[in-house]
């Protein structure tokens, strides 16, 4: 293969890069706190026995789970505003529909990471006077989020790639700003080269830093009492 | 007779078509210490467990220091509130059969933990007292340790700190040394003997025939969810009038002597 690889035309955007970085790490952090508490409260309610929690729970998960979140967001974008009475942002378009998304999937997380908590747990608790809400928030899930800690991770590296499907409505982000870039150059190798190695220069480190909290875990409990 | 502190009419409990027990009836007088013998599946561990209402009794009633528990439901049984539910736990402690420790936090953080979330203790004031319970139990030295880094008895003396750190008026022991390795059993079952030194009133589901003899003041044998056979620790372990109470009793001391 012949080809010359040029990647100084793609520098020379360093700015416009990094700009869409900023605006990935935004996305991301924006749909990370979203999509996870959101996901708590419906894995919550999915775990209630009671019917009026659980059914719409569990309609809410399988929606989303079962659509594409690219199609979510073209839908935020374009129908959502011939029903409500605001302007949708891309930001809003795409961060809704990461995040429900992500809720979804976190949702199933969080009720599976709580049943796995043996009910001697949820004995003790109440046998010293707490409260269902006590016991889960002082007993349950601090175990069950360490259980859950490799699971959660996964989510958080698949929305941090689900923000590039933000460019589909054009919000500001690497993918977006590279798609950008590469029109300008006709130099689309070069552009999802890099694209494609900031995004494992982020989450790299991402992973390796879960590894340490949960081995550093490890050692303060292992394993059952 | 002084009031009981606990007073059982009529308590039945079923799982689903099961009948698990069947019309008991119990008073217990403060100071008193009470062992509950019987095969498994007798329904005594479920007994136990509808005294602090970790099952809900089908029907009958109880009554705590002279108080009814719930109020009158549809079909007969009685129905509770929550927070009735709680507040009565605060008063009557229990001790597990498996510990149930929270492992995610130290022994002395496992004592604090009711003493700070459901009282709402000052956290110096609750390690202050947690600390007594551990050094009750003998073990203030290892009172920064996880539960994964203690024995079975140890835990087990950890959990018993745990209840009495809520000043329980009632203690309800659930098989306590039935998980232990038979060499750590005498360490929690001294622990338990000083407590009944210190005229605290026990209900105790046990094995140990020789420990429900000396230390209990009535021993109860359940068999088929009912009381079969009742009275001293003389009278239901060394003397049984009932036939099953004696075949349960030879079945036991074959293997404890």
């Amino acid at each position: 293969m012949g080809y010359q690889w040029n990647f100084a035309p793609v520098f020379e955007h360093a700015d416009a890069l990094l700009y869409g970085a900023v605006g990935t790490l935004r996305i991301f952090a924006i749909c990370l706190v979203l999509g996870l508490s959101f996901g708590l409260v419906v894995g919550l309610m999915r775990y209630s026995r009671r019917r009026l929690l659980n059914w719409p729970a569990t309609a809410f998960v399988e929606f989303f789970r079962n659509t594409p979140v690219l199609v979510q967001i073209l839908w935020f974008y374009f129908a959502l505003p011939m029903l409500v009475p605001f302007e949708i942002s891309p930001l809003m378009a795409a961060a809704l529909g990461i995040s429900l998304n992500s809720a979804a999937f976190s949702a199933e997380i969080f009720r599976g990471g709580i049943q796995s908590i043996e009910p001697g747990q949820w004995e003790a608790s109440r046998a010293l006077g707490m409260t269902g809400l006590q016991a889960m928030r002082r007993i349950i899930l601090p175990q069950a989020i360490r259980r859950m800690l490799p699971a959660l991770t996964n989510r958080a590296i698949e929305i941090f790639k689900m923000s590039t499907l933000a460019s589909a409505v054009a919000y500001v982000e690497l993918l977006q700003q590279g798609k950008l870039i590469a029109s300008l150059n006709f130099n689309p190798i070069e552009v999802y080269t890099v694209i494609a190695l900031a995004f494992f220069l982020f989450l790299y480190p991402l992973v390796r830093a879960t590894y340490a909290l949960e081995r550093q875990m490890a050692r303060s409990d292992s394993g059952g009492d | 007779m002084t009031q009981p502190l606990l007073n059982i009419t009529g308590l039945h409990k079923s799982f689903g078509t099961q009948q698990v027990l069947r019309n008991i009836d119990l008073a217990v007088q403060p100071g008193e210490r009470i062992a509950i013998l019987g095969a498994s599946g007798s329904g005594k561990s479920t007994f136990l467990r509808c005294l602090n209402f970790m099952e809900t009794p089908s029907a009958g009633s109880i009554e705590l220091g002279g108080r009814m528990l719930g109020s009158e439901g549809r079909n007969g049984a009685r129905v509770y509130a929550e927070k009735e539910l709680t507040q009565l736990r605060q008063r009557v402690g229990m001790v597990f059969q498996q510990f149930n420790l929270f492992p995610h936090m130290t022994a002395i953080g496992n004592v604090m933990e009711g003493l700070r979330t459901v009282k709402g203790v000052a956290p110096a004031a609750a390690r202050e007292r947690a600390m007594a319970e551990l050094s009750r139990v003998g073990l203030a030295d290892h009172a920064e340790q996880y539960p994964a880094r203690l024995s079975g008895g140890q835990k087990q003396r950890v959990a018993i700190a745990r209840a009495l750190a809520m000043d329980p008026e009632l203690l309800l022991f659930d098989e306590p040394t039935s998980a232990l390795d038979p060499e750590l059993v005498g360490e929690v079952l001294g622990v338990i003997r000083s407590l009944a030194e210190e005229g605290r009133t026990m209900l105790l589901v046990t094995h140990e025939l020789g420990f429900a003899y000396h230390v209990a003041t009535r021993v109860l044998f359940i068999a088929d969810g009912e009381i079969h056979e009742a009275g001293t620790p003389d009278e239901v372990v060394k003397h049984p009038q009932r036939e099953r109470t004696r075949a349960f009793l030879a079945r036991h001391r074959e293997f404890s002597l």
